[in-house]
């Protein structure tokens, strides 16, 4: 083959100018987003900086000084304060009376405090889970485009959904905390309704994607709502609707803490009661249990959704 | 359709014996996977003792909480042991400084009378009696004798307690008379005093005098128009503090932005690091693979405690929280997006002999860049969700509020309009984000479609 090389032509240079012209456009658009969005993260940093209680450039010497306090006499106590062994520093204050904590369960084996509490967290996060994904999963076939049962029964369902997503937790959690008095029942339903938001939102945009010629096959044979769902809907979806609660668990144990924090009992509070009091060892078992557990749990959900889904589990948002 | 018979359902059977005879563990997981989730509900019944929370519980106060988002009570009372009766609202009652509402009736022959809800739901009293009124009953209270007597039948309505009488009429309010003073609760729908509080000159006004005030009235504080003075009193209302809620609220969403951004930036070269294919060493990828996790589970909670301590609180702390822990979760998402790619792009710009830097650009980044934006999207609408639990520990932005509205009990309403402009907020974000990302993903889609079409 012979390449023949010619002079541009006229026709060649007006395409050359235009695409010139058409980059540059682009390359202007781009400098003038990343411009702006330069320009709103200095402003966001200069309101957020004074807004604070301290600012930013006079705390930054002291940024560590937390740390001093933070850092135990004795790393020993760290241990101790985890499993509730008794201390020889104990004076008789808050800061050093592990072995109160211990909750006894049979004859003198005990659960040290802290892992009793930071089971109550899991337990808050795995029946809020349970709760969103009992309710989800009839809404999300209610809400799907494709297998509603009726379509206005759809746009109700799609936006209660959308409310109790929406809906900030912690008001819900106060409010029940007012009628059941404030602990874990009453996180566990503020968490538990905005999950079913959440989850439902996910499961049913998993559900406008199957395949319906299973749900044809059924329709031909006179099946009614109820078995079409559960024959050809329900075994396409159940595994991608597993992987989503999966990765709900591992989003509620880190909610619970949270809410946890400001009420809701479990090792959220005693987290925050230990910081504020500047209680190192106890801080760091605190966080030494919670970082270990997340840790661990993310860890299993992710292997578990991965067996379940594959690769496809890691996409969120994409 | 024919029916089968039994030869050919048994061949059919034959034919596929993993369907018809699975084994045994296989069949019964679903039922085994059942039997546990059912005993895991027991345990927790049993150990967040559901049954004895369920009894202690004040179900009667949540319609009484959810009627106090949307509506507001006045309370005046009137004491009958002094000389004269005279009505006594309590400070910082919706009506301002001295109020005289048309529903508070003095007769002409000295007796006071109260319509709660019109004639029907009154009351109407003196010294020595009250005659209460609802539901088509009459019951007059005697209070003559050391305490109050209802003379007659006292109907469902009327709790006699030792020295009190209560008259409960529903959503409209109710009555309590004892021998020296007689309360009056009465409810209205709706907010009150939400533009202008009590203290302001507008207060009370109806609308179209305060618009023709501002528009040419007289000046009401002297050296100060009109409209900067009604502006100054709807920023600074008492009771409904707006100018207080929406900085917190903007302190909210600046806390999600910041946070999410700055995670990005930072975690948007690490990412390169760490993605298996691109990392110029294993040890580095794993390093920082290990790095992005425990960002992600030193909980959210655990950097904003520490933060709030470092920085004191407010949105900086919050803003730093996010910022930490978005470096995990954005690393996370943006290294496995980078392992994901398609390589020939790479290799074909590699074989230009290129450098590594531009390779980069050239070679991966026109592919993962709509991928990361459209993550960092994702993430910034549940941060903006997020940021409001955050604040409640102190890390700033309108949780805080929200919290300590809430822990009063008092102040449902105030909770509920901040609730409904953190629905607001959320609801623009969400559409702005998805708006975005729609965008996005037809961009990513065009390119696909325009591979494809040249093979």
């Amino acid at each position: 083959m012979t390449l023949s090389v010619t002079a541009p032509s006229g026709a060649t240079h007006q395409m050359a100018d235009a695409w010139r012209r058409q980059t540059s456009l682009r390359r202007f658009y781009t400098v003038l987003g990343v411009g702006l969005l330069i320009a709103a993260m200095l402003a966001s940093m200069w309101f957020a900086d004074e807004a604070n209680a301290g600012h930013f450039f006079d705390r930054l010497p002291h940024i560590l000084d937390f740390l001093s306090w933070l850092i135990p006499k004795d790393w020993n106590d760290v241990w101790r304060a985890l499993f509730d062994i008794a201390s020889p520093h104990d004076i008789g204050t808050q800061e050093f009376n592990f072995p109160l904590g211990r909750v006894y369960v049979w004859g003198s084996f005990y659960i040290p405090e802290y892992f009793e509490l930071m089971i109550t967290t899991v337990n808050m996060a795995l029946v809020s889970t349970f709760i969103g994904f009992m309710f989800a999963v009839p809404f999300s076939f209610i809400a799907a485009r494709n297998l509603t049962p009726h379509p206005v029964l759809r746009l109700v369902v799609k936006r209660f959904m959308e409310l109790l997503r929406a809906f900030p937790e912690i008001v819900i959690a106060g409010l029940f905390a007012a009628i059941v008095s404030a602990g874990p029942i009453a996180a566990i339903i503020a968490i538990g309704l905005h999950s079913i938001g959440a989850l439902g939102k996910l499961f049913y945009e998993i559900n406008e994607n199957i395949d319906m010629r299973a749900e044809e096959g059924l329709r031909a044979v006179g099946a009614n709502w109820f078995e079409r769902v559960r024959f050809a809907g329900l075994p396409q979806v159940l595994p991608n609707f597993m992987s989503y609660t999966l990765l709900r668990v591992e989003i509620n144990v880190r909610v619970s803490t949270i809410i946890g924090a400001v009420g809701g009992g479990g090792i959220g509070e005693e987290l925050k009661l230990s910081i504020s009091r500047g209680f190192g060892a106890k801080t760091l078992a605190l966080v030494l249990l919670l970082f270990t557990t997340i840790f661990i749990i993310d860890q299993f959900s992710a292997w578990l959704r991965r067996k379940l889904v594959g690769e496809q589990a890691f996409m969120m948002g994409a | 359709m024919a029916t089968m018979t039994a030869e050919q359902m048994l061949s059919i059977e034959q034919r596929h014996p993993q369907i018809f005879r699975r084994p045994l563990y296989k069949r019964f997981t679903p039922l085994l996977l059942f039997a546990g989730i059912l005993l895991y509900l027991v345990y927790v019944l049993w150990f967040f003792s559901l049954p004895q929370v369920l009894r202690e519980s004040h179900w009667e106060r949540l319609p009484l909480f959810l009627t106090q988002w949307v509506s507001y009570d006045l309370q005046p009372e009137f004491r009958l042991d002094q000389p004269e009766i005279t009505p006594k609202y309590p400070r910082f009652s919706a009506l301002g400084e001295n109020p005289n509402p048309d529903w508070v009736i003095k007769n002409a022959n000295g007796t006071y009378t109260i319509l709660i809800d019109g004639p029907a739901k009154s009351v109407t009293f003196d010294k020595t009696q009250a005659t209460i009124v609802a539901n088509g009953q009459t019951v007059p209270v005697s209070l003559t004798g050391g305490k109050p007597v209802v003379s007659g039948p006292v109907p469902d309505w009327v709790t006699v307690h030792d020295d009190e009488i209560v008259a409960k009429m529903g959503f409209v309010g109710e009555v309590r008379v004892t021998v020296d003073r007689v309360k009056v609760r009465k409810r209205f729908l709706g907010w009150a005093n939400f533009v202008f509080d009590t203290r302001s000159p507008f207060f009370g006004k109806p609308a179209g005098e305060v618009v023709s005030l501002i528009m040419s009235g007289p000046e009401l504080k002297p050296g100060t128009s009109n409209l900067a003075l009604a502006g100054d009193n709807i920023w600074n209302n008492a009771q409904w503090q707006h100018g207080d809620v929406w900085t917190k609220l903007l302190q909210t969403i600046v806390m999600a932005f910041l946070g999410t951004l700055l995670g990005g930036i930072v975690a948007f070269p690490l990412a390169f690091f760490a993605a298996r294919n691109i990392t110029p060493s294993g040890v580095l990828s794993q390093v920082l693979k290990r790095f992005f996790d425990f960002m992600r589970s030193v909980d959210m909670l655990i950097w904003a405690l520490f933060f709030t301590r470092a920085f004191g609180p407010g949105p900086l702390a919050g803003s730093a929280a996010i910022f930490f822990t978005e470096i995990g979760t954005l690393g996370k998402t943006y290294s496995e997006a980078l392992e994901n790619i398609d390589d020939k792009p790479r290799e074909g710009v590699l074989s230009t002999g290129a450098n590594g830097l531009l390779v980069q650009r050239y070679g991966v980044m026109p592919e993962v860049i709509p991928v990361f934006i459209s993550q960092t999207l994702y993430q910034w609408e549940s941060n903006t969700r997020g940021a409001t639990i955050i604040g409640a520990v102190g890390a700033g932005g309108i949780g805080l509020k929200l919290w300590e509205a809430m822990r009063t009990n008092s102040n449902w309403a105030n909770v509920f309009y901040m609730v409904l402009l953190i629905l607001m907020v959320v609801f623009i974000f969400d559409n702005i984000s998805n708006f975005l990302r729609r965008r996005l993903s037809r961009t990513i889609h065009d390119y696909n479609r325009i591979q494809a079409e040249q093979g």
